[in-house]
């Protein structure tokens, strides 16, 4: 569900001029590639490691919604939370399948993650303090990612579109019912409507960078676009959501924490205020409030679940031999 | 590491259509990796049938032949019905 501007990648590639431009040429016509065909090495790096931190970032975003499931303040709340974050551990593995077609191992790509050479959305890196915490992630998180995501469907490598497509049908179940858990909230006591204006504090600044740096700052926008990869800027898609989120926020009568948000008639959307870039890259970079827990709880889950591995391969293995020894 | 054998997943809408591919996942046998397809392909209703084949027996076309392969047929355009002209007047054919 999650995904934000691609961070490290390199489009960098060494084909000949020839080869380049007839690949371009493909892309242009919006003809789908597909896993075997011939590709700039640019190319399925830049949509091995972009498909990897989504799908990371699928898995690891179960983590702040995971820690609310058993203190879900109804059984209907429960079992829709226990479903999104299945819907998420299933989003990471269509993903982790979409990248296994460009020949990388789901197991290597674990091992990155857990080494801390892939990236993941850096939004799982700030703490689920409240119960509205989880109302404000599903309506501007999972908002956020669905602008995102909804270009992705389009994308030119194929694989990646279907995957996407799967997903964002899912989705936005995902978003209705954060937004439903908000609304709950904002009309209920005084204290539970200043608990959701308390999280749509906290979460509003982090989501508006989900879109990654600006135009003129992003490295690999351009590349990217040009490959049909991308197909809005990080700029134009949070333009969008920003557009999109301002009048639900004003529908629950709660307040978006920038006091520089007004709207512009020339442009038809809002202006924003200045968006805290240090934090940005800080948290990117590692040193978001829940960056050690999130990676460490990743390879605790991996680490007690290898002897769950073994015995399932023991077992298929017993099978097979008997079955051979029957026949 | 030991990997986890790769399984592709087809699933049947519904009865009248055909399996239809829809993504891969890993499991040790066929009966986990049912399973698994179950869990991940058809949260929704997506499904009354599911089908696992393991990725390594698949037998795929040589995407470097496709060419030879598959272009001959664009130039038997005679193959198509279009290509014989019948007089209107003997009405739909």
């Amino acid at each position: 569900m999650y995904s934000q501007g691609l961070i490290g990648a390199d489009g960098r590639t060494a084909e000949t001029p020839e080869f380049l431009e007839a690949f371009q040429r493909r892309v242009d016509a919006e003809e789908k590639i597909e896993p075997n065909d011939p590709m700039p090495e640019g190319y399925r790096r830049t949509l091995v490691r972009q498909i990897g931190q989504h799908a990371h970032s699928e898995i690891v975003g179960m983590l702040p919604e995971g820690n609310w499931i058993t203190r879900a303040p109804s059984l209907r709340r429960k079992a829709a939370l226990l479903a999104k974050v299945q819907d998420e551990g299933g989003h990471g593995l269509y993903l982790y399948s979409a990248a296994e077609t460009l020949g990388v191992s789901r197991e290597q790509m674990t091992e990155e993650l857990h080494s801390g050479k892939a990236k993941y959305s850096s939004i799982f890196n700030y703490p689920t303090l409240t119960w509205a915490d989880i109302g404000i992630i599903g309506w501007l998180v999972d908002g956020a990612a669905i602008m995102n995501q909804i270009p992705l469907c389009r994308c030119s490598f194929g694989p990646y579109a279907r995957a996407m497509i799967r997903v964002c049908k899912e989705e936005s179940f995902h978003q209705r019912q954060g937004y439903e858990i908000v609304m709950t909230l904002a009309q209920g006591t005084p204290e539970q409507k200043a608990m959701a204006q308390d999280a749509l504090n906290r979460w509003w600044w982090p989501s508006i960078m989900m879109f990654g740096p600006h135009d003129a700052d992003s490295q690999h926008s351009d590349q990217s676009m040009a490959w049909k990869i991308k197909r809005f800027t990080n700029d134009e898609l949070r333009q969008k959501f920003i557009d999109a989120t301002v009048p639900q926020a004003e529908y629950l009568d709660l307040k978006i924490p920038d006091p520089d948000l007004k709207w512009n008639e020339e442009k038809g959307g809002f202006d924003h205020g200045t968006i805290d870039w240090d934090e940005f890259w800080r948290v990117v970079k590692g040193h978001g409030p829940m960056a050690r827990d999130r990676v460490k709880d990743r390879k605790v889950a991996w680490d007690n679940g290898a002897w769950v591995r073994e015995a399932a391969l023991a077992h298929a293995e017993k099978r097979r031999t008997r079955k051979m020894a029957a026949e | 590491m030991t990997t986890t054998p790769l399984w592709e997943v087809f699933i049947r809408p519904r009865n009248g259509l055909s399996h239809k591919h829809v993504g891969s996942i890993h499991a040790a046998d066929e009966v986990m990796a049912v399973q698994a397809a179950r869990d991940v392909y058809t949260r929704r209703g997506e499904g009354t049938s599911i089908w696992v084949v393991r990725s390594a027996d698949i037998v795929a076309s040589d995407p470097d032949q496709a060419g030879e392969n598959f272009e001959p047929t664009a130039d038997k355009i005679y193959r198509h019905p279009t290509f014989y002209e019948i007089p209107e007047d003997v009405g739909h054919m």
